[in-house]
């Protein structure tokens, strides 16, 4: 950045700008796309990232398939699918916040629906670290820690379950990003700097939060679901 | 041009006078919180050289253990060590970094037309990554090495290595990080950031490279990030997704490896294809010939280099139908690259050609390219590939490829936009004499190593047959001309960093917009954004007036 | 990023929708259908992801540049997937290596 003032025209255009304006741009909606099709193609590449470990493990399902149905049996699908249920709430209450600073409530709405937010995604962490994965530690299905499986199929089973905590884990990590990011927009917005002409970092973080759901609408099918359960009438 | 007033003369007032990046701030803090685009590519240039010289000083190593067939010099452990250094340095922190990293920096806000980048505090990011990932690498070499090859095959990285595999595995992986926010911050500059007037066929076609090349780390450093975590884990927890034992496919490491290496072949190579346009055109004094082609030819190779990565694993147990499907594509990718030589070819054809030492690396480019190039449809096709994988074959193609093309059209840009990055001109004959000692060492280095390979010379192996010793010795002279001849640019353009003439803004009176500016720009690059109102290289017409 | 403003409403419906395919595709699962279960099972996720991104995300609201990367990330997703399954599923394809003997020796048998 120039450590002069600028030409007559610059210093007239910085006073028009609006606070949060970045100078290498040339007005907010410049800075506003510019920032969108940026996160987005982070996005990208978390969907790669993700997606190697989708693709590895589509392509184990496909050559061990008994395995990997009988792993799936062994996982707690009342708890998934309400850890589903509590993902899709942050994400409403996500693009509430949102919306809020869009129509201009006063940050203390903007507070709420981030708070909420950051509830319901430790909400999430909370049932799936102390229910689902402790319960899978007590019974010894912990790959490389204190596997003790038994039953049929077990080095399929195993491989499955390598799957289960690297894949839940690394969306885990993105969630706990996530509630970071949270915190820090909740200070944000209580310093006052969202409203309704600037709230791109809440945008660009909805963005993230919404994937990291996205995420998890896959993981919940294709690990606790296709796994012949009607064999099985419910764990 | 543009409506830039600026005196576009060589008698510039010498540089103490006015304000420019350079000086515009100063102390050690200026520079490590830099978020100007230039000083950034600056502080890149300096660790990607540390690198280089690194990653070179293994090779001279291997290269000196190579004279004799049952080499004393190292340890055949040692040995292994090198040459998994060598290339995961050469690789990771020198070639994917190398002209993205510092002329894409500094001349992709100044060819659309911008102040800076869209992110310069990502940008700034990018470079701290990109240092951790050095310092991790460099850990791991001075901790006692990693032998697994730069490609990491499992079960032996995962399973059986005592090496510092973990350590080296997450200084890439950081690596990784430093490189996609470089394509992001690219790709949304080209696509939200060009000037007035500057539509896409009008762009340079060095931004074309860029983009195509930022495409690729975008979509592909992902996925070698996911493997090397899974490996990583692999290691830690003693058991992972490519263990046998439990159903894993150690083949599936290689397919997600390569899914990314491949792919990242072409982030080394895109863009100096994109600094040969400039060049070809600049000292041709033509426009390039089918703009058009060259600018999608660009594009064709970031999707279809996705699209070939099985033609490294033709020999590891891929089944033949896969393989099949591999190699067709991979003779259909050789397509755009070759298209792109035809074109240079065409545009320097009647063009009114200067030998300037930029202009030496380009002609170099195009013979080393094209051989490598060639040299890789003997791979792509499975018979031959059978022969031919393994072997030192292999090791010549991407050699040609690497650093006949990659290094010298980085050298070539270094030269061609030292005197705008520094404001200063180098001495052209010792200029033409480093580009001249680089070709001939290159050429006696690697030529040989082609023979080896067809006579049957496994790579990667300490001792060899007595039979093969005066290619291997050859090849060891070759590269001692080599590393001295890396040494004369390193001399000169320091020297002439203090003692170099002051150059004008324009000294090879080339087009694009970042020759409307003094050398060195600004800070801010244009003190108003210019406007756009001719295409690029507008040099002269084919077979018209001739400047 | 879309200056367009959804409407709550629009977020509670997709909210509820949301709700309403997970319990679908949780209640599904008890079915036995086959192959078919997993095509359901993807099918309703699929439906719930385009949900998120064309709302949640704003998608529908956004210029063809997003809606261009958003498919271009899915793509190429795709392309590692098929072109490894490629390989994976087809390695037991092989000719077994008597026919390959009974060439060798057609083939020597040739003047």
């Amino acid at each position: 950045m120039p450590n002069r003032e600028g030409t007559v025209s610059e210093m007239a255009a910085h006073s028009a700008h609006p606070p949060g304006f970045a100078h290498q741009f040339e007005d907010m909606g410049q800075q506003r796309e510019a920032g969108s099709l940026g996160m987005w193609l982070f996005l990208v590449t978390e969907i790669m990232f993700f997606g190697g470990m989708f693709a590895s493990y589509i392509i184990y399902r496909a050559l061990h398939l008994p395995a990997f149905e009988t792993g799936s049996r062994l996982l707690n699908v009342r708890l998934g699918a309400a850890n589903t249920g509590v993902l899709i709430a942050s994400s409403l209450t996500m693009a509430l916040a949102i919306h809020a600073a869009q129509v201009g409530k006063r940050k203390g709405t903007i507070i709420f629906y981030l708070l909420l937010t950051m509830i319901l995604g430790a909400a999430f962490l909370g049932l799936k670290f102390t229910f689902e994965w402790h319960q899978d530690w007590i019974e010894g299905l912990v790959p490389g820690l204190n596997w003790a499986y038994s039953g049929p199929h077990a080095p399929g089973v195993e491989l499955f379950f390598c799957f289960y905590f690297f894949m839940t884990g690394l969306h885990a990590l993105h969630m706990i990003v996530g509630i970071g990011i949270l915190t820090v927009l909740i200070a944000m917005a209580g310093r006052g700097r969202f409203n309704d002409q600037y709230y791109a970092p809440l945008e660009i973080t909805g963005l993230y939060w919404h994937f990291v759901d996205i995420v998890w609408i896959f993981l919940f099918p294709l690990l606790y679901l296709i796994g012949g359960r009607y064999a099985m009438g419910g764990h | 041009m543009s409506t830039v007033v600026q005196p576009v003369d060589d008698l510039a007032p010498p540089e103490s006078s006015r304000v420019h990046y350079l000086n515009a701030k100063y102390g050690v803090r200026s520079w490590l919180l830099t978020t100007d685009h230039k000083r950034i590519a600056l502080l890149y240039l300096v660790s990607i050289t540390l690198m280089f010289f690194v990653g070179g000083a293994f090779a001279v190593l291997m290269r000196l253990h190579l004279i004799e067939p049952q080499g004393t010099l190292v340890e055949p452990d040692t040995y292994n060590k090198l040459f998994t250094l060598h290339g995961i340095i050469m690789i990771f922190f020198f070639l994917v970094p190398s002209i993205p990293a510092t002329l894409g920096n500094f001349l992709v806000p100044m060819m659309v037309g911008a102040r800076d980048l869209a992110f310069p505090k990502l940008n700034l990011l990018s470079w701290y990554i990109y240092v951790a990932g050095a310092i991790l690498a460099l850990y791991s070499a001075i901790a006692g090495g990693v032998d697994t090859g730069w490609t990491f095959y499992t079960p032996y990285s995962s399973t059986f290595s005592h090496t510092n595999v973990t350590a080296v595995a997450v200084g890439v992986f950081v690596m990784g990080f430093s490189s996609i926010l470089t394509g992001l911050n690219f790709i949304v500059t080209i696509h939200k950031m060009r000037a007035p007037g500057l539509t896409w066929f009008r762009l340079p076609l060095f931004l074309w490279a860029i983009y195509a090349t930022s495409i690729i780390m975008i979509l592909g450093t992902p996925v070698i990030a996911i493997t090397l975590f899974l490996l990583g884990l692999e290691r830690l927890l003693h058991i992972g997704i490519f263990d046998p034992a439990i159903g894993g496919d150690p083949i599936l490491f290689q397919h997600l490896f390569w899914f990314y290496s491949h792919p990242a072949v072409y982030i080394m190579i895109l863009p100096a294809m994109g600094v040969m346009s400039e060049l070809i055109t600049c000292f041709s004094r033509k426009r390039i010939f089918g703009y058009g082609f060259v600018a999608f030819s660009s594009m064709a190779i970031a999707v279809i280099s996705f699209l070939v990565w099985g033609h490294h694993m033709f020999v590891t147990g891929q089944s033949i139908y896969a393989a099949l499907i591999f190699s067709v594509l991979s003779f259909l990718v050789a397509i755009p690259s070759a298209i792109k030589v035809f074109n240079w070819m065409a545009t320097i054809y009647q063009g009114s050609i200067s030998y300037q030492a930029p202009m030496l690396y380009a002609l170099g480019f195009i013979g080393l390219f094209t051989m490598g190039g060639l040299t890789g449809l003997f791979l792509a096709s499975l018979a031959t590939d059978v022969h031919l994988n393994g072997t030192y074959f292999i090791v010549a193609h991407f050699h040609y490829i690497m650093v006949g093309g990659t290094v010298m059209a980085y050298l070539g840009g270094i030269h061609f936009w030292w005197p705008k990055i520094t404001g200063r001109m180098y001495p052209d004959g010792w200029a033409r004499f480093g580009a001249l000692v680089i070709f001939v060492g290159f050429n006696l280095t690697f030529f040989p190593q082609f023979m080896l390979g067809y006579l049957g010379m496994p790579r990667r192996y300490a001792v060899y047959p007595v039979e093969f010793q005066v290619l291997n010795v050859m090849s060891s002279a070759g590269a001692s001309i080599l590393g001295i001849g890396y040494l004369i640019p390193l001399i000169y353009l320091a020297w002439s960093m203090r003692y170099g003439p002051p150059a004008g803004p324009n000294p090879w009176k080339a087009k694009g917009l970042e020759w409307q500016t003094p050398s060195p720009p600004p800070t801010e690059n244009f003190p108003e954004i210019p406007v756009v109102t001719e295409d690029a290289y507008e040099y002269a017409k084919p077979g018209g007036h001739r400047e | 990023m879309s200056e367009h403003i959804v409407p709550v409403r629009i977020y509670i419906a997709v909210f509820l929708a949301l709700l309403i395919l997970t319990g679908l595709t949780t209640w599904v699962a008890f079915i036995d259908l086959g192959s078919m279960n997993t095509v359901a099972a993807l099918a309703i996720a699929v439906t719930k992801m385009l949900l998120v991104i064309l709302f949640f995300m704003h998608v529908k609201y956004s210029p063809g540049l997003t809606r261009l990367v958003v498919l271009a990330g899915f793509f190429w997703l795709a392309i590692l997937v098929a072109l490894t399954l490629a390989d994976e599923l087809t390695r037991g394809w092989t000719q077994k290596p008597e026919t390959w003997s009974v060439l060798l020796l057609t083939v020597r048998g040739l003047p």
